[in-house]
């Protein structure tokens, strides 16, 4: 089964997910296509980021599909690692590895997963830096880098496997307020590239610049969505209302 | 022991507790230790008919081999009790102000604490006098007491280290604050450090107490009447027979865990306990 | 160096102070001999007591609760029981069970040595303490640091290998050396079941020469100088292993 690009690049329908006796989430469904940057927003709790980390295969589901290019995610025979090479993902706490470089940490998983030639991974990797604007931190070690630095590198160190989409979860929630901002930057920069982005995120004025689509999650289901002009200027739902009432 | 890690990204280290023997109680430990025992040596005892089966051997010997491991028990308290003496002393040096005082103290304490525990031994037992002279009194100097003072020497180093660990391990804003309100330096250690330290020192003074009871064994090597030595005359007087050697060198292993596992669990209870407390 | 050798000798005529193993050819191989048999039996007991510390840090992960249980139980007997009734155990109780063969000389002779025996018994004794340091290490790698390298597309192994050794290592080395100057210190109880290391050839000396002060003092020197060469050497790799930016 191949997929071509008219059809939605993240495809979920109908998704349960449940940790023991906890529902997270309780049908869940949304569509995006190539190139498309969609934000959830939501309470905490709301299954937002278990959303994402489900499209990743992180966690399991228990009901429902999740198709990724045509790949179904919840199939027991899933090739992880083809998933994942299309998947990029960048996470709350950044999680670089500690006992590598920013460099390193960018080429590493070229060089291991996708058999690059170290020279030709070096040079995309320092590329992929500059873009970032850390020029200049290539030796750098994490914890020598302040959470702004570090997010950004991890962004690039997820843009290096050339992945199709790329999920952000909460990037920013860990980050001091002062360097919230340059991540954001980043991440515009990567929208207007044209890359396919879905973000969980309490980020209300970015994801009104950025997002093309905006999701509200409350209690495990989708409450309300649309465009961000109407989402937040004609919000129906009253828990979307009272949401935003609390955010704004 | 505990040991801390220096990354903030990564977990605590934990001391991993060990898990309960064989999820067991204390008392299930003894008969099954026995079983272990007794096993072999009823096994081989179907074998040689005429003579006595190697448990009843064991029983035979056993009042007296528990009155050697209780000598072995004397020995530790005693050591114990002088090194922790000494030690402490010797800790509080390491954190003297005076350089003269804290460097020899330093010195005395890493020789002790990186020569092996029976070399130590063998040091205390030939170089000490079998008698000395105290105002023209001959006092004895029987081996058990330079078994003794043999122990305490690596007792008293490592209590030096846990003092000096305990204390370096405060936060200094506890120093501070203590001098801000013009506590001397003694008021300070006295009043304020010490009683903190006391919770943070007690389980690797505990864990301490633990090694140098299994040390106490050594002291057969130097001829000192306690349990192995006993164990090894219990044997020959019996004709080295090898089918005694398993039950009664097992008899020997299970006093100790008996002894010794309760002190590893309450050490560790310990210190989850001021872990949540600190 | 011949000098040298000789000035002992006349220390010795002049003042009674009697180092033999300096200036006597025969008493200074046993010292040698002790020497390297002490290095080579902390060697011996250093990787097969690492190798029962992976091992069972690996069998403690089982699933199956008594492959815990015995783990658990090789742990709590060999940690709580004197080091030195296990070494007795080990080479009186089970090697007498041995059978025998026939040496060279048309005698019969045990299979193991006491050489061995004292391996055997000393790795054992170390390693139910590396079991735990080695489990302590990698449950301090995070479960977030793992995620990232999932969701690069690393394989299982390529995360051991890349990921959780080199985190994991780097906290637990310095119980690891702890535990390995404990190790060099222990096999002095090797002199009880006759191995000839250091303090045994010790005691051969001053039986014949009757000298037990000098020889006291200079074991004590000896055991000072090699540990404390340890230790430092050990703590120069600490520092050489930290990652920048983390910790004091």
């Amino acid at each position: 089964m191949s997929w071509t690009p008219a059809e939605p690049m993240v495809s979920i329908k109908n998704v349960h997910k449940s940790f023991g006796d906890l529902h997270v989430l309780k049908g869940i469904s949304l569509d995006v296509m190539k190139g498309d940057v969609i934000c959830i927003i939501g309470p905490s709790g709301s299954g937002k980021s278990t959303l994402i980390r489900c499209v990743n295969a992180l966690n399991d589901i228990q009901k429902g599909s999740i198709k990724v290019e045509g790949i179904e995610v919840n199939d027991p025979k899933l090739d992880k690692l083809q998933l994942r090479r299309k998947v990029g993902m960048v996470f709350q706490q950044y999680n670089l590895f500690p006992h590598r470089t920013a460099l390193q940490n960018v080429m590493m998983a070229p060089v291991r997963v996708l058999k690059q030639d170290k020279s030709i991974a070096e040079e995309t990797a320092r590329a992929l830096i500059k873009k970032v604007r850390l020029e200049g931190k290539e030796d750098a070690y994490p914890g020598e880098l302040s959470g702004g630095q570090q997010q950004r590198v991890a962004i690039a160190r997820s843009l290096a496997m050339q992945p199709d989409v790329i999920l952000f979860d909460e990037v920013t929630a860990a980050l001091d307020p002062e360097t919230v901002g340059e991540v954001l930057e980043t991440i515009k920069d990567l929208a207007e590239d044209g890359m396919t982005c879905i973000l969980v995120t309490h980020e209300m004025g970015f994801a009104r610049e950025v997002a093309d689509h905006i999701y509200f999650t409350d209690r495990g289901i989708i409450v309300e969505h649309g465009p961000p002009e109407t989402f937040f200027q004609n919000a129906k739902d009253s828990r979307t209302k009272e949401f935003l009432s609390q955010i704004l | 022991m505990s040991y801390k890690t220096d990354l903030p990204v990564m977990l605590q280290a934990n001391p991993h507790a060990p898990e309960p023997f064989l999820g067991l109680k204390l008392w299930h430990i003894l008969p099954i230790g026995l079983i272990a025992i007794f096993g072999p040596g009823l096994a081989f005892a179907q074998s040689t008919n005429e003579a006595q089966s190697p448990l009843s051997v064991l029983l035979d010997w056993a009042p007296l081999l528990l009155k050697g491991f209780a000598f072995n028990l004397i020995i530790s308290f005693c050591a114990m009790a002088l090194g922790t003496i000494i030690g402490g002393i010797l800790g509080l040096g390491q954190i003297s102000l005076l350089a003269v005082t804290r460097h020899s103290s330093w010195f005395v304490t890493q020789f002790f604490r990186n020569a092996p525990w029976l070399v130590l031994l063998f040091f205390a037992m030939f170089l000490l006098p079998f008698e000395m002279n105290v105002f023209g009194f001959k006092v004895p100097f029987p081996d058990w007491l330079k078994a003794i003072l043999g122990l305490s020497l690596p007792v008293m180093a490592n209590v030096s280290e846990i003092v000096r660990g305990a204390v370096r391990s405060l936060p200094s804003g506890q120093w501070e604050a203590a001098e801000s309100l013009a506590y001397t330096r003694l008021q300070t250690l006295w009043l304020i450090i010490l009683p903190q330290c006391i919770k943070r020192m007690l389980p690797p003074w505990m864990n301490l107490y633990s090694i140098l009871t299994m040390a106490t064994v050594l002291a057969s090597i130097v001829g000192v009447n306690e349990v192995m030595t006993l164990t090894g005359q219990a044997l020959a007087s019996e004709g080295g027979r090898p089918e005694l050697l398993a039950p009664f060198y097992g008899f020997i292993l299970l006093l100790f865990f008996i002894y010794c596992y309760p002190i590893a669990r309450f050490t560790v209870w310990l210190e989850k306990k001021y872990a949540f407390i600190t | 160096m011949e000098y040298i050798f000789d000035w002992f000798r006349v220390l010795y005529q002049e003042t009674g102070i009697n180092l033999p193993f300096l200036y006597d050819e025969y008493d200074r191989n046993r010292m040698v001999e002790g020497f390297f048999t002490t290095i080579w039996l902390s060697l011996v007991c250093l990787f097969f007591s690492a190798i029962i510390g992976i091992i069972g840090a690996w069998l403690q992960g089982s699933s199956f609760k008594w492959t815990r249980r015995i783990v658990n139980g090789y742990i709590q007997i060999f940690r709580n029981t004197p080091p030195l009734v296990q070494l007795y155990f080990f080479y009186f109780a089970i090697g007498t069970l041995l059978p025998r063969v026939d040496n060279d000389w048309g005698g019969q002779s045990p299979i193991l040595g006491s050489f061995a025996w004292a391996a055997i018994s000393l790795s054992f004794f170390a390693g139910a303490f590396n079991v735990e340091i080695f489990r302590s290490g990698i449950e301090a790698v995070p479960k977030s640091t793992v995620e990232a390298a999932e969701a690069l597309g690393f394989s299982k192994l390529q995360i051991y290998r890349d990921i959780t050794l080199p985190l994991a290592f780097r906290v637990v080395l310095p119980a690891l050396n702890n535990n390995l100057v404990n190790l060099v210190k222990t096999t002095t109880l090797a002199y009880a079941i006759a191995v000839p290391e250091m303090l045994y050839e010790a005691n051969q000396i001053w039986s014949d020469n009757v000298n037990v002060t000098e020889m006291m003092v200079f074991l004590l020197f000896a055991y000072f100088l090699l540990v404390g060469i340890l230790v430092g050497a050990m703590n120069r790799w600490e520092r050489a292993m930290k990652i920048p930016g983390y910790g004091g």
